[in-house]
C-alpha cells in the first residue's frame, strides 16, 4: 500500500464521523479520516474549559467586529468570546441564502461534537412508517428494529444519562441514570400527568452526558459545570475527542489529516465505484488524491451532499448521486423557540446545587394514539424550573445597598420550556451549488433555498398553547406564551438532501446508506434522513453510522465492493 | 467628558484643582489608546457604579473596576447609536448634579450622589416605560447591527453595564454571589434558607 492509500477514507470527524472512524478502523481497516479544519487535541486544546466570564476581556459579550465578521452567527446565541473560533468562519466558507437560512457549523476536528445539545434520544417505530402511512416524501428503507441494536450498541459506549418510562413514542435505551429533576419539575411532572390522565408525560431528559465514570475511555462523569461547549476536560460528555477518537486511534489503523479540504469523490464511472477522494491542504493549496475502497461521507448533512454535487459531474450534471433528481432537496431541521414560562409559587427553602447540563423533556403526544389534529406529525419539549438569579425583576429595588442586597439573593421559581416540532421533507426545500460565488479555495458554494410551510406554522400554534395549557393545569401562575420566531437552519438540524430511500429513482442512498451509484460511497450524517421526527437526531446518525460501518466492512470482505 | 471640562468644574465647586500632581495628571488624562475615553471618564464611571452597587460588608463596583469594564464594553460592543447616548448621558448626569447641587457628580457627597441616580433612575423608568423600552437594564450589552431597536433613557445603560460588568466580575460573582467552580454533582432540593446567596450562574 502506497502512503496515499487506505481502506477507507471517512470525510468529516463529527459525532458521525468519529463513529465510522472507529468502528471502520476497530474492524481491521487502515482508515484515513480527513477533517477540512485544525486540530483540537482532546483537554490540551481546551483553552477556556477553565475560564470564568471576567477572564474574557468582554466578560463573554460579543464585540461590534465579531457581529461584523460573523453576519450569520451573530444573528443567535451561538456568537460569544468563548467559544469565539469554534464556529466555522464565514469569510473563508461563504453561503448565499435566497431565502434565509441561519447555518451553524464547526470546521475543526470534532466538528459539532464539541457544541451539540447533547439530547439523545430514539426513533420511534411510528418515525419511521409515517412517511408510507401518510403518503409524504418516500418510505423509509428501514424500521425501528433494523436500528434499535445499533442504538443499543452506541448508547452503551457514548453514554447516555437517562430513564426508562416504558413509553411507545420515546423507546428506552441502555441508560446510566438520569440527571436529576428538581422538586419544583417533580411537582410539576405529577401535576400534569395527573391533569392529563397520564397521557403527557415530563421526564428526565436524556443526555449525552455522563452520570456515571467510564474509566475504560478515561472519561469523569460530569461534573455539573455547563462549560460543555469549551470542552470538556473531565471528558463528561460524548464528543470525536472524548470517546470515538482515542477508541479509533487505539487500533493503530487510523491516521487523521487536519486541514484537509475535500474537493471531489474520485469516480471509476466504469466499474460504477468510488476510487478516493481529492484534498485541497486548507493551508498551502496543495491537491493530494488519497485511494482507497471505502469512502464514508460525514461532513455534516449539507457539506456530505455539497461534496456529491461536486463529484463524477463528467457522468452526471448534478454530480454523485443526482441521477434520482432528489440530491440537495427534502432538506429538513427541527423548528423551535416557541413555548411557555410561568412562575411558580412556593418551595422557597429549596434551591439549586451544580449547573446541569439538560433539564426536562415532555416527549410528542400529538397525532398519537387516538390525537388527531389538522397538521402532521408532532412535537416534543426540552425545559427547566430554576430560582431567578441576579437578573431579576429590580423595578421596586432602587439603587444602592438595598438593589444590591435584593440582586444577591435569588428570587422565585419560575419554569420554562421550549418545543421542537418536526419539519416535513418538502421536494422544493432545497440547497443546490452556487458557481457565482467561491470559497477561499475557489470551490462552488451552497445556496440555501428552505422555509417552513403550512404543516409547521399549524404546529407551532399547538407547541405555543399546548405549553401554556399545560402549565395553567399544572396550578402554575403568571402564564407567557411566546413564539420568538423560526428561520430554518436555527435548530443546527440540518437534515435531509442524500435521503435514504427503497429505489434509486427517489432516494440517493439505500437502506444501508450506500449511493445507489457508487455502493462503496456511504452517507450516514444527516444527509440520509428521509424524514426528521421531533427528536434531537444525533444519536440516530450514531446507530446508522455503526449499523452502515458494520455491513460495509462485510461486503467489503465478501468481495461486493 | 473633557478633562479640561472637569477640572473647570471642579476648580469652580472647591476653588481648588486637587486631584494628583500635575505630572500624573497629564498621564492620566492621556486617553486610553482606542476606547476614547480618559481615566477622568473612567473615575466618573466608577463613581456612578459605585452608587448603583456600592461597598458594603462586601465588595462594590469601584472594587471590580467597574469603570474601565464600562468604557471597553461601550467601546467594543455597543453600536454607534448605544455609544452616543452613553456619551451624552455622562454629559448630562454632569449637568443634573451641577443644576441641583451646583457641583460635578464626583465632587457630590454620597447622600447627593445617591439621591441624584436614584431620581435618574425613576426617571429612566418612566421614560423607557413611554417609548416602550423594555428589560434592556436586564440585557447582555451591545445591539446588533441589522436589529432596531429603541434605545433606552441614558441612565439605563449605566445600570445595564454597571448590573452585568459587576455581577459578572470575579468580586461580584464570587463574593456578592455564590460560585462553585467544579460542583461536581446536581442537587434539586437543595437547602434554602433567607439571606442565603443566589448563585452567580
Amino acid at each position: 500500500m502506497s502512503v496515499n492509500e487506505y481502506d477507507a477514507i471517512v470525510v468529516g470527524s463529527g459525532i458521525s464521523g468519529g463513529w465510522a472512524a472507529k468502528e471502520l478502523s476497530e474492524r481491521g481497516l487502515k482508515v484515513l479520516m480527513l477533517e477540512r479544519g485544525r486540530n483540537i487535541e482532546h483537554i490540551k486544546d481546551y483553552k477556556n474549559a477553565h475560564k470564568e466570564a471576567w477572564d474574557y476581556p468582554h466578560h463573554d459579550v460579543p464585540t461590534q467586529q465579531m457581529k461584523l465578521d460573523y453576519p450569520v452567527l451573530r444573528r443567535d446565541y451561538p456568537l460569544n468570546e468563548s467559544t469565539f473560533g469554534m464556529w466555522a468562519n464565514e469569510k473563508d466558507a461563504p453561503y448565499t441564502e435566497d431565502k434565509r437560512f441561519d447555518w451553524y457549523r464547526g470546521y475543526h476536528v470534532g466538528g459539532r461534537s464539541l457544541l451539540w445539545g447533547r439530547q439523545s434520544y430514539r426513533f420511534n417505530e411510528q418515525d419511521f412508517l409515517a412517511n408510507a402511512q401518510e403518503g409524504i416524501a418516500v418510505d423509509w428503507p428501514i424500521r425501528y428494529e433494523d436500528l434499535a441494536p445499533w442504538y443499543d450498541y452506541v448508547e452503551r459506549f457514548a453514554g447516555i444519562s437517562g430513564s426508562s418510562e416504558g413509553l411507545d413514542v420515546l423507546p428506552d435505551g441502555q441508560f446510566q441514570p438520569p440527571i436529576p429533576l428538581n422538586c419544583v419539575e417533580k411537582d410539576v411532572a405529577a401535576r400534569i400527568k395527573k391533569a392529563f390522565a397520564g397521557t403527557r408525560h415530563l421526564i428526565h431528559s436524556r443526555c449525552a452526558n455522563i452520570t456515571e465514570p467510564k474509566p475504560e475511555q478515561g472519561r469523569t462523569n460530569c461534573q455539573y459545570r455547563a462549560k460543555c461547549w469549551l470542552g470538556c476536560p473531565f471528558g463528561g460528555y460524548f464528543s470525536t475527542q472524548s470517546a470515538t477518537l482515542p477508541a479509533a486511534l487505539k487500533t493503530g489503523n487510523l491516521t487523521l489529516r487536519p486541514f484537509s479540504v475535500v474537493s471531489r469523490v474520485l469516480y471509476d464511472k466504469d466499474k460504477k465505484r468510488a476510487t478516493g477522494v481529492e484534498v485541497i491542504d486548507a493551508e498551502t493549496n496543495q491537491v493530494i488524491e488519497y485511494k482507497s475502497k471505502l469512502v464514508f461521507l460525514n461532513a455534516s448533512a449539507f457539506n456530505s451532499t455539497w461534496l456529491l454535487m461536486n463529484s463524477a459531474t463528467d457522468v452526471w450534471e448534478g454530480g454523485l448521486g443526482s441521477s434520482s433528481g432528489e440530491l440537495g432537496h427534502n432538506v429538513m431541521d427541527h423548528h423551535f423557540r416557541v413555548g411557555a414560562s410561568a412562575d411558580v409559587e412556593g418551595y422557597l427553602d429549596k434551591y439549586t446545587f451544580g449547573r446541569r447540563p439538560a433539564g426536562f423533556y415532555i416527549p410528542r403526544y400529538r397525532n398519537w394514539h387516538k390525537d388527531k389534529r389538522d397538521y402532521l406529525r408532532g412535537f416534543g419539549y426540552q425545559g427547566s424550573a430554576s430560582r431567578q438569579g441576579w437578573q431579576k425583576d429590580i423595578r421596586e429595588m432602587g439603587i444602592g445597598a438595598e438593589l444590591k442586597a435584593g440582586l444577591s439573593e435569588p428570587g422565585h421559581w419560575g419554569i420554562g420550556m421550549s418545543a421542537f416540532g418536526e419539519i416535513l421533507p418538502y421536494h422544493d426545500n432545497r440547497i443546490y451549488l452556487n458557481h457565482q460565488v467561491k470559497d477561499k479555495w475557489g470551490l462552488p458554494v451552497l445556496a440555501m433555498n428552505v422555509e417552513i410551510k403550512q404543516n409547521e406554522l399549524a404546529m407551532r400554534k399547538d407547541m405555543q398553547a399546548d405549553a401554556m395549557e399545560m402549565f395553567e393545569a399544572a396550578g402554575l401562575k403568571n402564564v407567557k406564551g411566546y413564539d420568538s420566531d423560526y428561520a430554518p437552519g436555527m435548530g443546527i438540524h440540518e437534515m435531509g438532501t442524500a435521503r435514504m430511500g427503497r429505489d434509486a429513482k427517489s432516494s440517493v442512498l439505500n437502506k444501508h446508506n450506500q449511493v445507489w451509484d457508487a455502493p462503496n460511497v456511504f452517507v450516514t450524517d444527516g444527509a440520509c434522513m428521509t424524514s426528521a421526527s421531533c427528536v434531537n437526531p444525533s444519536l440516530t446518525y450514531m446507530a446508522l453510522t455503526a449499523r452502515a460501518a458494520a455491513f460495509a466492512v462485510e461486503e467489503l470482505k465478501r468481495g461486493n465492493l | 467628558m473633557e478633562r479640561r471640562e472637569l477640572l473647570k468644574m471642579i476648580a469652580a465647586a472647591t476653588g481648588a484643582a486637587f486631584i494628583g500632581n500635575p505630572l500624573a495628571l497629564a498621564a492620566e488624562s492621556a486617553q486610553r489608546p482606542g476606547t476614547g475615553f480618559s481615566a477622568d471618564d473612567m473615575q466618573l464611571l466608577n463613581e456612578i457604579a459605585e452608587t448603583i452597587i456600592p461597598r458594603t460588608d462586601s465588595p462594590g463596583a469601584k472594587d471590580a473596576n467597574i469603570g474601565q469594564l464600562m468604557t471597553r464594553l461601550v467601546s467594543d460592543c455597543y453600536l454607534p447609536g448605544e455609544q452616543a447616548l452613553f456619551r451624552q448621558g455622562m454629559q448630562k448626569l454632569n449637568e443634573a448634579a451641577l443644576n441641583q447641587f451646583g457641583k460635578a457628580f464626583l465632587l457630590l457627597e454620597q447622600k447627593h450622589k445617591h439621591s441624584l441616580l436614584s431620581e435618574l433612575n425613576d426617571e429612566a423608568y418612566r421614560y423607557n416605560k413611554q417609548n416602550k423600552v423594555r428589560h434592556w437594564e436586564l440585557g447582555r450589552p451591545g445591539g446588533t447591527p441589522d436589529e432596531d431597536k429603541a434605545l433606552p433613557h441614558y441612565f439605563t445603560l449605566f445600570k445595564q453595564l454597571t448590573l452585568f460588568g459587576f455581577f459578572t466580575s470575579k468580586p461580584g460573582a464570587t463574593q456578592v454571589l455564590r460560585y462553585v467552580a467544579v460542583p461536581g454533582r446536581y442537587d434539586g432540593e437543595f437547602p434554602y434558607k433567607k439571606g442565603d446567596k443566589a448563585w452567580a450562574t
